[in-house]
């Protein structure tokens, strides 16, 4: 009798619980170890910088729960079962690697949970691979390099090398440059993809650069080789004859320091830089200077744009994983990377470019934007999806 | 594409750098496995230590303090892994060493992380060695001929200890037969122990060395693993002139690989390596006959 009283105690205590629908439960799967570690606590602490900003008045809760993936695809595979199946998260947010992106794909569109890229930019992610639960807050390979090829034959930059690791990304990001900037006008007068992560040492390709007669060399490289790279072409006195242009992530601020000198000058294409003169913008970078010590790089202003998508589809009222993945494909805001908005045939954001040089500033190394170069949705690239729901 | 001659003198160059590079890391490696027998799979996780410490102590007290202080701290952790370690492993079997000290490596990796973060750090270049000479008609970066001439030092400081001295002559009566170099009165552990700490030293000095050409980051000491490993495999384990040649013979398909078959680049190397297993599989020069 008494235990029937306190089980009916029970059920009526938790009847009378706060409705969940008020929380919003957020997995955010990102490396915390391994090689990427440094891009997952950038995508971290901005993610929760754009919380910290913006859900407060949102009339919701988020409760986050973190995995590590490791940057391995099983480990990520792995983290993503244990967020949706047992924590059950209503929203999935981050994922550097494209490799493990690729791995998470099918269970989180088959499961039906949105999940919020805050980084991998492979093409086919919001190509044929799109899936109307997987929005993009980053950047497409193709994006961040497609406008450059057009601006450096308007420079008058007739004959080009180009060099990029040998993978997914290195060949997306060249290709990308290489169309638009032979459909300008210009000359891609070589070409070489060194061995990914095995290169060690890039004397060999640099001669080849400076004998093929280019005007200019256009390069995407990243991390530990991006270093490398640019203290390299300097010390083979390259920059001094043969100007080095590249995909943005050479001269991230994020490592630039550690290129030192040898980073002046360069010229550099991506989605965004901190010195971009904007209130938003100046705005978050002293937010993120006060939080960590160092200006933001295009990793942190993805979580935090990341962060803001998903308050604003909360804020229009989405509550549930359909609700919030349907509303997803609907956000548009002016943010410090300007104005960005989902492009609803693929689910990538579409934003502005910004060619920046890096100088040498007051502390250390800082970027001079040269150009805003007009935002451009990706080409379909065989996405075929569902049109989003009003 | 037809090149002239300045571009394949260049080219050259940069191998023998490559080369030079690599033999300061695998003549360590090489040395400790022909004469304890120990494969010890961390040696690349050294390497990544002497060039932290070597930038943690460039930021302070300038480059040469990094250069000549790094090796000595690495090899102070040589010594704790010896005697914390190595030590009770040595007659483990090779299994159990190859698991214990590829567990190190991820250990130890992680703890560069915990002690400097995440972010890449960089060394500069020494103004003395900064800039480019003037050498048979091309321009090359000096700190890489530097390198080139430490590899060379190196080379002939080893070959002279080994060849011409007593320790050397008690070296390798050790590789060729440890257990009769004890019976005639050397302290082959107390040898193994001083060897052990010098190749962890020079793996130190590579790191630091490599430090101003490369970005320190965490995984530079896993990057480094396999063409080291590659490097004693073709050249056969223990010898200083295996080390050598297998140095060079890396460095230089390496480096022509990428400029006359840039598609088999990373390939040519691993066929070279399989080749030389099939045919030759104690390597090129062996230690033992």
């Amino acid at each position: 009798m008494k235990r029937s009283i306190l089980a009916a105690l029970g059920l009526a205590t938790g009847l009378a619980l706060p409705a969940a629908a008020e929380d919003i439960k957020v997995g955010l799967l990102l490396p915390f170890s391994g090689v990427y570690a440094s891009l997952g606590g950038e995508i971290e602490t901005g993610f929760n910088l754009g919380l910290a900003d913006f859900a407060t008045d949102a009339g919701v809760t988020f409760e986050i729960v973190r995995e590590d993936t490791e940057v391995s695809p099983p480990v990520g595979l792995a983290k993503t079962r244990k967020l949706i199946l047992q924590d059950e998260v209503d929203v999935l947010v981050g994922i550097v690697s494209s490799g493990v992106l690729g791995a998470v794909r099918d269970f989180v569109d088959g499961a039906g949970v949105p999940l919020i890229v805050a980084n991998a930019g492979n093409d086919e992610a919001t190509g044929v691979a799109c899936s109307p639960y997987i929005t993009r807050m980053s950047f497409s390979n193709g994006q961040v390099n497609r406008p450059m090829g057009t601006w450096m034959a308007e420079q008058g930059i007739g004959k080009v090398f180009t060099l990029a690791p040998d993978y997914a990304a290195g060949r997306q990001m060249i290709e990308a440059f290489a169309e638009t900037y032979t459909a300008a006008g210009g000359e891609i007068v070589g070409q070489e993809y060194t061995p990914f992560q095995k290169t060690q040492d890039f004397g060999p390709y640099l001669a080849q650069a400076s004998a093929s007669g280019a005007d200019a060399v256009f390069v995407f490289y990243a991390g530990g080789e991006a270093i490398a790279f640019v203290k390299q072409y300097d010390s083979f006195g390259l920059n001094e004859t043969l100007p080095l242009y590249g995909s943005g992530f050479l001269t991230s601020p994020l490592y630039v320091n550690a290129q030192g000198e040898a980073a002046e000058g360069v010229i550099t294409a991506l989605h965004y830089a901190p010195t971009i003169e904007s209130d938003a913008n100046q705005a978050f970078v002293a937010a993120y200077v006060a939080e960590t010590g160092r200006v933001p790089s295009e990793f942190a202003v993805q979580g935090y744009d990341a962060a803001r998508a998903l308050v604003e589809a909360v804020q229009s009222g989405a509550t549930d994983r359909d609700s919030l993945a349907n509303a997803l494909r609907q956000v548009n805001f002016d943010g410090p990377r300007g104005a960005l908005r989902i492009d609803p045939a693929t689910n990538n954001v579409i934003q502005p470019i910004y060619v920046y040089e890096t100088v040498a500033g007051e502390n250390g190394l800082t970027q001079r934007v040269i150009a805003q170069l007009p935002a451009e949705a990706d080409p379909v690239n065989g996405c075929v999806m569902a049109p989003v729901s009003n | 594409m037809a090149h002239d001659l300045g571009f394949w003198v260049l080219q050259a160059l940069n191998a023998l750098q490559l080369s030079m590079l690599l033999f300061l890391l695998s003549i360590g490696l090489t040395v400790i496995f022909g004469l304890m027998h120990f494969v010890n799979l961390a040696h690349g996780s050294l390497y990544a230590m002497g060039a932290y410490v070597a930038a943690s102590l460039a930021a302070v007290g300038g480059y040469w303090m990094g250069f000549f202080l790094a090796p000595v701290a690495v090899a102070g952790v040589g010594v704790l892994l010896y005697s914390g370690l190595i030590r009770r492993m040595r007659r483990a079997g090779p299994m159990a060493q190859v698991l214990v000290t590829f567990g190190l490596i991820f250990a130890l990796l992680d703890l560069t992380r915990i002690i400097w973060g995440d972010l890449a750090l960089a060394i500069d270049v020494p103004a003395s060695l900064s800039g480019r000479l003037t050498l048979l008609g091309i321009e090359y970066p000096v700190y890489r001929l530097f390198i080139i001439a430490l590899g060379v030092a190196i080379f002939a400081t080893l070959a002279f200890v080994l060849g011409r001295t007593q320790i050397g002559a008690m070296i390798r009566a050790g590789v060729d037969n440890d257990c009769m170099a004890a019976c005639l009165g050397i302290n082959v552990e107390r040898l193994f122990f001083i060897v052990f700490c010098v190749g962890c030293g020079l793996a130190g000095l590579s790191g630091a060395v490599a430090a101003p050409l490369l970005s320190v980051t965490p995984d530079m000491g896993l990057q480094i693993l396999i063409p080291t490993l590659i490097v004693i495999v073709i050249g056969g384990l223990g010898s200083l002139r295996g080390a050598i040649a297998g140095s060079l013979i890396y460095g230089f398909v390496q480096t022509f690989g990428a400029v006359l078959a840039p598609q088999l680049a990373s390939v040519l190397i691993y066929a070279l390596l399989a080749a030389v297993l099939v045919i030759k599989p104690v390597g090129l020069f062996p230690a033992k006959g």
